[in-house]
């Protein structure tokens, strides 16, 4: 394992700047990221929310570096980790990051795990190839980790193939190996998507429990607004590639100050206000191979104005602050209500 | 698993009876009379006619014929030649030329396929992609007499580097030749299956999921990508088997190799029923051993597939 220089003190853990990734297909550039930033703190749990097509997934598998190439490309920004430049790394010492100290687990675990291979091995693998751990030692440690993600009787079904457990233990499984180097950083995409409801928060509360034993920072990519308020910290709102909005969850929740948070707002049933009738968005995600000029959201925003929003891209500014950042000329108005 | 091994073990008595029951029909209805055909141009006196008619039961009912010929068949006796050689002592030198180069063919194409396919995988669009792509084209379009006729004038009469005909060298130097021709059919199509089945698989969430645990990309390939790949390779390998030891004929007979298919077309001309009968039933029970190991294989190497 890599010593990594000391950070100094104010680092952020994991810091995404102005990072952008296009796809380059026959004939057309699709620009799925376009300048994204983020930060995520030690310890703190960042939700990234969006529709499918927004980058989000696209854009965290850039800061693993597992874009899959071609035809997506990174074509600038930066993704620093305790302040070191992870983009710019060769492939030999990037490997070292993924897993060690970046890690992920993904939306179906069914496909996400080898189907030819036990599941106990598969967790073990990380281990032997990291830390160069002995086989024996590896599956103990294996087992430890499966009981850790309360799979029942582990040691026996770490010699299951994936295909023999249910959807939320193969997620489980996910997990364990993910976990396994003790990271710094996970990655979460989509998670629970692919689960029944009542696994989804069983799988949601294993992973913040784990959070905090671990004290690890988690990104949670979801586009479910129901998954991320009770675990999360912080929400960023992604839309065509571009963050339009970040807060605090309850600050978010509470008082959105985008017109597309707003809007996702809208269209979500709420068991505590009867009689609310749902507010669909309007129109389709953008086509990312032509995004509108000036603000993305534009052509779908209740709020646009002719004056500015056609021609001018809005910039993320901090329209409390506080730290809750908008990309919206009328912030204002929409924290107005 | 051994009940399923049972089952279809009892699942192939139908099918063998079946078949031969077929063939010894095509053998019966061929035009011509063996027994005349024995005697050459001479005229044959009508004693030794109807003896020999009588010692081959050519004078019974064709049900009766097959019915004699199936409970030898269960005997273990596979009759008798119209030499009066018999047909297991005939099959037994046949074989042992057949298998070697079946066998010989089978680690050629295997060997060399599958390493063509992997590179030609590992990079695809690259040059030795293109190279293998429009190598294995050439082959498939090309007829395997073609081949072999070129291969035997070239290598054989030209360079001198193989012998052209016959077994007097024996294994390997006599098989090499006519065994590298008879594998190179399936040899395309094996880099082709190990081309694609790689690329697919390299575009699979698994192989994300071993990039993002940060394995070395060796290890990624070798132990997840090409595990997954190969297992409809091996499945055809495995029927492949079967069929290079069936379908030698064209080879065997240009590189005049006394192996099973030669014995099978001569015995087809003189009419020769229980020759003809006999190596097509092993054959046959060559295809259906090779489906039942295919099958058991494709248990082993894929762990989604169980048998109950």
């Amino acid at each position: 394992m890599t010593n990594t220089p000391d950070p100094a003190p104010g680092t952020p853990l994991l810091q995404v700047e102005d990072l952008r990734v296009e796809f380059r297909m026959r004939g057309s550039t699709v620009n799925a990221v376009n300048g994204l930033s983020y930060t995520l703190a030690e310890g703190e749990t960042l939700a990234i929310l969006g529709e499918s097509g927004s980058g989000k997934s696209v854009s965290a598998q850039a800061v693993m570096g597992i874009l899959d190439t071609p035809p997506a490309y990174v074509t600038g920004g930066a993704v620093r980790f305790r302040g070191t430049e992870l983009l710019g790394l060769p492939e030999k010492k990037r490997r070292i990051y993924r897993g060690a100290h970046i890690a992920m687990i993904f939306q179906d675990a069914l496909s996400a795990l080898n189907p030819v291979h036990r599941v106990g091995d598969q967790i073990a693998e990380m281990l032997i190839v990291h830390k160069g751990m002995s086989r024996g030692d590896a599956r103990k440690r294996a087992v430890e980790l499966m009981d850790r993600v309360r799979i029942p009787s582990a040691a026996s079904r770490a010699s299951d193939y994936p295909h023999q457990f249910s959807g939320g233990m193969r997620q489980r499984v996910m997990i364990a190996m993910a976990l396994a180097l003790e990271p710094d950083v996970l990655i979460a995409d989509e998670p629970t998507t692919a689960l029944d409801v009542t696994v989804q928060a069983q799988i949601m509360k294993l992973l913040s429990d784990l959070q905090d034993e671990m004290a690890m920072g988690l990104i949670l990519i979801t586009h479910d607004l129901g998954v991320v308020a009770d675990v999360a910290d912080r929400i960023v709102v992604m839309y065509a590639g571009r963050v339009v909005e970040q807060a605090e969850v309850k600050e978010l929740y509470a008082r959105p100050a985008h017109p597309y948070t707003e809007g996702l707002l809208a269209s979500v049933p709420r068991v505590d206000v009867r009689d609310r009738a749902l507010t669909p968005i309007k129109g389709a995600p953008p086509n990312l191979a032509a995004i509108p000029a000036g603000c993305p959201f534009h052509p779908r925003c209740p709020r646009a104005r002719e004056e500015r929003c056609p021609d001018e891209v809005p910039a993320l500014r901090d329209v409390t602050g506080t730290g809750h950042g908008s990309a919206c000329h009328y912030a204002e108005e929409v924290l107005g209500g | 698993m051994w009940r399923f091994v049972l089952r279809r073990v009892l699942q192939m008595v139908p099918v063998l009876i079946g078949t031969t029951f077929l063939i010894y029909v095509a053998v019966f209805a061929l035009p011509g009379d063996p027994i005349r055909a024995l005697g050459g141009d001479k005229p044959m006196p009508p004693s030794v006619y109807e003896a020999l008619r009588h010692h081959y039961h050519l004078d019974e009912p064709l049900i009766e014929q097959y019915g004699r010929y199936l409970l030898g068949l269960v005997r273990g006796d596979f009759g008798e030649t119209l030499n009066g050689q018999s047909v297991a002592s005939l099959m037994a030198t046949g074989w042992t030329v057949t298998v070697q180069l079946a066998l010989t063919a089978w680690v050629f194409e295997l060997v060399v396929g599958i390493a063509l396919g992997v590179l030609a995988g590992l990079r695809k669009g690259g040059i030795i992609d293109s190279l293998v792509l429009s190598g294995t084209t050439f082959v498939i379009a090309i007829p395997a007499f073609v081949l072999a006729y070129s291969a035997q004038l070239i290598f054989g009469l030209k360079l001198g580097w193989f012998p052209t005909a016959g077994t007097d060298d024996g294994w390997p130097y006599s098989y090499l030749l006519p065994g590298i021709i008879l594998g190179s059919l399936s040899l395309a199509y094996i880099a082709r299956l190990t081309r694609t089945s790689l690329v697919e698989n390299m575009r699979a969430d698994y192989v994300r999921t071993a990039l993002a645990k940060g394995l070395p990309r060796r290890r990624i390939i070798l132990r997840h990508t090409l595990r997954n790949s190969l297992i409809p390779v091996v499945t055809y390998l495995g029927v492949d088997l079967g069929n290079l030891l069936a379908g030698a004929i064209v080879i065997e007979g240009i590189f005049n190799l006394p192996g099973i298919g030669q014995q099978i077309f001569q015995a087809v001309q003189i009419k020769d029923g229980p020759t003809v009968v006999g190596i097509s039933t092993f054959l046959v029970l060559i295809f259906l051993l090779a489906n039942l190991v295919v099958d058991i294989l494709y248990g082993a190497l894929d762990p989604r597939i169980r048998y109950e």
